[in-house]
């Protein structure tokens, strides 16, 4: 590519706000692959505000982490001129939309997440994060509410729709356990009240999701090997293409706006 | 779009408090919860409701547009009644 990458310096802070920021855009985009292809205009429309709602996520974590950076870096040097070895969300962000099951199942296991995730951060010590996680959680209040009832529709369809949902849960079920996984680099700020521990939203979130996946007449995996990597910088292959798609202009034509 | 499993739905939108709810247009979902979030998809994504309602179109009684004739003609002779023959006074402001 034509423009060098930028070199980040990955403080405890910057880089957790970095993660989160990582996944609402790398989420938020392949949301936005969905624009003009929904299996219909109502949907296409739920999808592209789902992704809309995350690349406004993104862009106040990408902001706050560039401040507590401070290093000239900012929210497009962020999305734009890191590599993929740079890019820290979460490997369940980036699987290919796939079916709409697939798409829908995603959403439903990091909303159930997120939900649960963003009202917790909203009794951060760090103000800017609590005030990110309080327009945060009712954004992905409505996008658990969605990909809820979806699930249940897919699931306690027809034979088509269960046998596609339930393979989008088989396939992305490993995908789930890097959401609670905590590193030293996070200790250290949930120790000190900036960061909530994911792993005590664990049950609730099972919970929730075993409930929604019972009454589409589902079943979760009794395999419980979870995938990890993506929190520093191990990606699927399918980060680089997504990556190369969203970047492209600008990594062709630095700076340029219109 | 227009499937037996997913039938047609009209919206209704209540802008403000104290405003009726207004029809906005029409949406396809498969049932009333998937519906009224359709509705908040499609109709409120520029801040424009406060509250909605969805209907099935199939339980709207529609008038029959060749019976307009009888229907609202006999009204059209009627000035009368519009309130545009008193004097209004001042002091009573809008009305």
């Amino acid at each position: 590519m034509a423009t060098p990458s930028i070199k980040v310096s990955e403080t405890p802070l910057v880089l957790y706000v970095l993660r989160r920021a990582d996944d609402a855009l790398i989420l938020g985009h392949r949301l936005s692959e969905w624009c003009g292809h929904a299996p219909a205009l109502e949907e296409d429309m739920a999808l592209a505000n789902m992704g809309l709602d995350l690349l406004g996520q993104a862009r106040e974590l990408y902001t706050y982490a560039a401040k507590a950076e401070g290093k000239g870096n900012d929210e497009d040097k962020f999305a734009y001129l890191r590599d993929v070895r740079q890019y820290r969300n979460l490997l369940l962000m980036e699987q290919p939309n796939g079916d709409f099951a697939r798409t829908m199942v995603r959403q439903f296991f990091y909303s159930a997440f997120a939900d649960r995730y963003w009202r917790a951060m909203m009794t951060s010590s760090d103000s800017t994060l609590a005030a990110i996680a309080a327009k945060s959680e009712k954004e992905s209040a409505y996008h658990l509410r969605h990909s809820s009832e979806w699930i249940v529709r897919l699931g306690d369809g027809t034979e088509e729709s269960h046998r596609r949902a339930q393979a989008a849960i088989d396939d992305l079920w490993a995908f789930t356990g890097e959401m609670f996984a905590v590193d030293d680099a996070e200790r250290d700020l949930i120790d000190t009240g900036v960061a909530i521990d994911p792993a005590s939203l664990k049950a609730q979130w099972l919970k929730t999701v075993a409930g929604v996946v019972a009454e589409a007449t589902l079943a979760l995996p009794k395999n419980d090997w979870m995938q990890q990597g993506g929190r520093v910088g191990r990606h699927s292959e399918h980060l680089g293409h997504l990556l190369s798609e969203l970047q492209s202009l600008q990594r062709t034509f630095p700076g340029a706006i219109w | 779009m227009a499937t037996p499993n997913t039938p047609l739905w009209e919206v209704f939108i209540r802008s403000r408090n104290g405003l009726a709810h207004k029809h906005c247009g029409s949406l396809h979902a498969a049932d009333a919860t998937m519906a009224l979030q359709a509705a908040r998809d499609i109709y409120t994504r520029r801040g424009e409701g406060l509250s909605i309602w969805v209907v099935p179109s199939n339980a709207i009684t529609a008038s029959d547009p060749s019976e307009k004739g009888m229907m609202f003609e006999p009204a059209e002779s009627k000035i009368y009644r519009h309130p545009t023959f008193y004097d209004v006074p001042d002091e009573v402001g809008h009305m």
